[in-house]
């Protein structure tokens, strides 16, 4: 049905522009002079009037076709069936789409429920079949409507590229739209968690469980988010990485921009941008493989007791992770230090090392720092280094030996292989979320600004 | 005036340490450079060498061969030769079979059990294709090249020690001794692995393959092209040539700014929010990783156009307009087509970041256990990252190397376009 659509539309918008092209030099007996656009336009101009209204239809179809199914379904099941709890009506619900599409069901249906499926069924496909007729009928309406428009004195070139640009405009405010579906879904899902665990111990509390009871009898699962220790390991694992990327960053970045030849420049400088295109999930699967085995054997040797999954292994590996972003946004920083600093340094006979430490890196300081929080976003943020390396439980310790784990690391365990949304569980993770978005979105401005301002200062 | 410098500054022996301590400083300064440099490309290599010393044994399985009778009064004993009795059939028997006339003192259940562990648990399986393929084999005598189960892959590759006592390794002394007979016999025979690139995920290691992987990342990175490439070009075009400086364009560019730094975690609770609860989408179907995916890309790309675009000298927009064409066709036949080359590297780089991407797609549910190849964007499916990660976390010693060669599938898909787009920037980069 939806292939036979797109075909039917794509027919009527190539007939649009047919009719709108031949009726334009019609109207001029074929000389295109008179004409005020050339043929094409009116064509085009035609074919959106086909485009446009049917594409409205088929938008505002996909967009509210579920709800207004989901609400008739709900509304033509027997009484009794409704008022089932939450989670039970769902799975009624889920059984009996399942049934319709014709998959595998965790039980038969009763008779009443299978004339409901039957109901579901029919509405979906006569939706589809009305969504069907009422776009093509849009299509052909609109062909009419534009083909009337078509004179020799219509500006038909004038209405295609306004459209254009309406067009161009939609698509750069997609950019807008992800930031606030990124906002309000965060929003709208911590506030419900707030709703049910207050800010204060969740932003304060010193104990991280958040595995719920199934049954009011089971003990120790009552739940506690106290997200401290997940704040804690975040930021060790973060000190570790930055304890890695900076300095070796930092160094190589001053080696390329002050020692190295352009040959070595451009040999060195690509390898080492291989380690930031490099899928994280491979320095993952490397942490838990080699790292941490190997830093777990090393502490042996010393007599310390190290765990696998320590954060010291998790933030070696982001560390190198880290290193070519360091690195680049230095480079970038320090090679924008006007040459005459350098000049005025060597004239007075200081040395290169002296002129870098001296002057070069006190004037590229600001930039250096904001490309540190950079990266230190980029730590906070990433996700799947942590999930592999690092730990689940929540330890409140300053030891980089043991296990701790991380924000993401949270909301990944929290989010997967759990169906239901309304636990506080699961809206656990979307307020973590919030808190990570807030972090990083903070640490971007402040280190943007601090960039900029660093370049105007040498422009 | 010279030389009363130079005889004071390098006669006087405090002087000249100084000056040769401030040389070796100079020099430290530059190794602890060069010591950074190698540091980070050192352990590159430790990691690329782990990663394929791992991985390089994967792309071949040791098979077993056995001359299987397959007899008609176990498959077919009706001789009906329909497909419904063939299936009912066991095939497993037939091979066990198989294994004990190499064997015959493999007695008792446990023996039998042991020796029948050998060989592919998708061994059965494999009898039931042949047979429905041609079901005249029925009551013949076949030679047939089975894949041996995991843990006698690792044994023939060297990957379980011997010498460990018993108890410790997964494979008992009585079934490395019948395995060693049967490569004695010319029976063992370790052949590329095409398996690995035939068949989707499955919990036996030597039937999993990367091909339901790879196809999810197809149609995933398919959506995300289809999306995020015209919607990218469309953004950077108003951006580049159109928009007036007003406070909607700012707020435009700090938005995209910020999302190219948001973490791409956020971006996957963005998908189960939006896409999944609210619009009702399916879970795990390459449909809304791709949407995701696209989202998230989408900074990339308008950033890497508006440099293209911006590359474009205003001199061909100046004699566009100046031979009479409006701005749209000024962009869209001078602009656009200049800076395309430009434009198509970065999608390009775009996608290949989209491809090693993991996190987000955990979030919409691609992490699922999948059997089948997916056939549409709506399928259940998963993508090689995500692959990688099950298997990373599976218990089995066969998917060690499994991951590792699925690791090296994935880094070939990258560097190939990497390569492309470092070709079709050197090809067609113009300096003007």
């Amino acid at each position: 049905m939806t292939t036979l659509l797109i075909v039917v539309l794509l027919g009527l918008s190539a007939i649009a522009f047919q009719t709108g092209r031949k009726k334009a030099l019609r109207a001029t007996a074929g000389n295109i002079a008179p004409l005020h656009s050339l043929p094409t336009y009116y064509g085009t101009y035609v074919a959106l009037w086909v485009g446009i209204p049917s594409l409205i239809v088929i938008g505002l179809w996909l967009a509210f076709e579920p709800q207004i199914i989901n609400a008739l379904l709900l509304a033509a099941l027997p009484g009794d069936v409704r008022g089932l709890s939450p989670a039970e009506l769902g799975l009624q619900i889920n059984d009996i789409k399942n049934h319709a599409a014709g998959g595998i069901t965790s039980s038969e249906l009763s008779p009443r429920l299978q004339e409901v499926a039957d109901y579901y069924l029919g509405l979906r496909q006569n939706g589809l079949l009305g969504m069907t007729i009422v776009a093509v009928a849009a299509g052909v309406g609109g062909l009419a409507v534009g083909w009337r428009h078509v004179t020799s004195t219509f500006r038909a070139r004038n209405h295609v590229e306004r459209t254009i640009r309406v067009v161009l405009i939609i698509a750069s405010s997609i950019a807008i739209l992800t930031t606030v579906g990124i906002v309000l879904s965060l929003l709208f899902e911590s506030i419900r968690f707030f709703a049910q665990v207050s800010p204060i111990e969740f932003l304060f509390g010193l104990q991280w469980s958040p595995q719920t009871a199934l049954r009011a009898d089971q003990v120790g699962q009552s739940g506690a988010f106290g997200a401290v220790p997940i704040f804690a390991g975040t930021l060790m694992i973060t000190i570790i990485a930055m304890a890695i990327a900076v300095p070796i960053g930092l160094f190589s970045a001053i080696y390329m921009a002050e020692y190295a030849s352009s040959q070595f420049r451009s040999v060195i400088k690509p390898v080492l941008e291989v380690l930031a295109g490099i899928p994280t999930v491979v320095y993952g699967f490397f942490a838990a493989l080699t790292v941490a085995p190997a830093i777990r054997g090393f502490g042996e040797g010393l007599g310390l007791s190290v765990a696998s999954e320590s954060a010291l292994a998790a933030g070696l590996v982001m560390g190198i992770m880290i290193i070519p972003f360091v690195s680049s946004l230095s480079d970038d920083v320090i090679n924008a230090v006007p040459q005459s600093l350098r000049d005025g340094s060597y004239a007075m006979g200081a040395t290169k090392s002296e002129t870098v430490r001296q002057v070069i890196l006190p004037a590229a300081l600001p930039g250096i720092v904001g490309s540190v929080l950079l990266a230190v976003s980029r730590a906070i943020g990433e996700t799947m280094i942590v999930v592999m390396a690092a730990g689940l439980s929540a330890n409140l310790t300053a030891n980089p030996f043991e296990a701790v784990t991380t924000v993401t690391v949270q909301i990944v365990t929290l989010l997967t292989g759990d169906q239901e949304f309304d636990s506080a569980k699961t809206l656990a993770a979307f307020a973590l979320g919030l808190v990570l978005f807030i972090i990083t979105l903070g640490l971007n401005v402040v280190a943007l600004r601090v960039v900029r301002r660093y370049r105007e200062k040498y422009d | 005036m010279t030389d009363l410098l130079a005889g004071r500054a390098l006669t006087d022996a405090a002087a000249r340490r100084q000056l040769n301590r401030r040389h070796r400083a100079e020099r430290r300064f530059k190794y602890y450079g060069l010591a950074a440099i190698f540091a980070a490309l050192g352990v590159l290599a430790v990691l690329l060498v782990t990663i394929v010393g791992a991985g390089y044994s994967a792309f071949q399985q040791t098979h077993i061969q056995l001359d299987i009778e397959l007899r008609e009064d176990l498959i077919d004993p009706d001789g009906t030769r329909k497909e419904a009795d063939i299936r009912q059939a066991n095939y497993a028997v037939l091979v066990r079979d198989a294994l004990i006339k190499i064997f015959p003192d493999a007695s008792g259940r446990r023996d039998r059990r042991a020796l029948a562990r050998l060989v592919s648990s998708g061994a059965d399986i494999q009898l039931l294709n042949m047979v429905l393929a041609d079901a005249t084999l029925i009551g013949s005598t076949q030679t047939i090249w089975f894949k041996a189960s995991a843990d006698f892959d690792s044994l023939s590759k060297g990957q379980i020690p011997r010498d460990v006592p018993e108890d410790a390794r997964k494979v008992s002394d009585k079934q490395i001794a019948w395995f060693d007979h049967l490569a004695a016999l010319g029976l063992v025979e370790k052949k590329f692995n095409t398996g690995f690139f035939t068949t989707a995920d499955s919990r036996e290691p030597e039937q999993a393959g990367i091909l339901g992987a790879v196809v999810g990342s197809l149609l995933t990175l398919i959506v995300t092209l289809v999306l995020s490439f015209p919607i990218g070009v469309m953004a950077a075009v108003y951006l580049e040539e159109f928009a007036p400086k007003n406070r909607l364009t700012d707020f435009i560019e700090i938005n995209i700014n910020n999302l190219a730094a948001v973490p791409s975690i956020v971006f996957g609770l963005l998908g189960l929010a939006v896409f999944l609860n609210f619009f009702g989408l399916p879970r795990s179907a390459p449909l809304v990783g791709g949407m995701v995916l696209a989202l998230m890309t989408l900074p990339t790309i308008i950033i890497a156009s508006r440099a293209a675009l911006r590359a474009v000298p205003p001199s061909i927009r100046e004699a566009a307009l100046g031979m009479g064409a409006s701005p749209v066709q000024t962009v869209t036949h001078h602009v656009l087509p200049l800076a395309m080359p430009g434009i198509l590297t970065g999608t390009i780089i775009g996608m290949a970041q989209a491809l090693g991407e993991t996190a987000p797609l955990l979030m919409i549910g691609m992490v699922a256990f999948i059997v089948d190849v997916p056939g549409s964007f709506t399928d259940a499916a998963t993508v090689l990252p995500v692959q990688v990660f099950l298997w990373a976390d599976a218990p089995e010693r066969g998917f060690v190397e499994r991951t590792s060669a699925a690791i090296m599938v994935l880094l070939a898909f990258l560097i190939v376009m990497n390569i492309l787009a470092v070709v079709l920037r050197r090809r067609f980069e113009r300096r003007w």
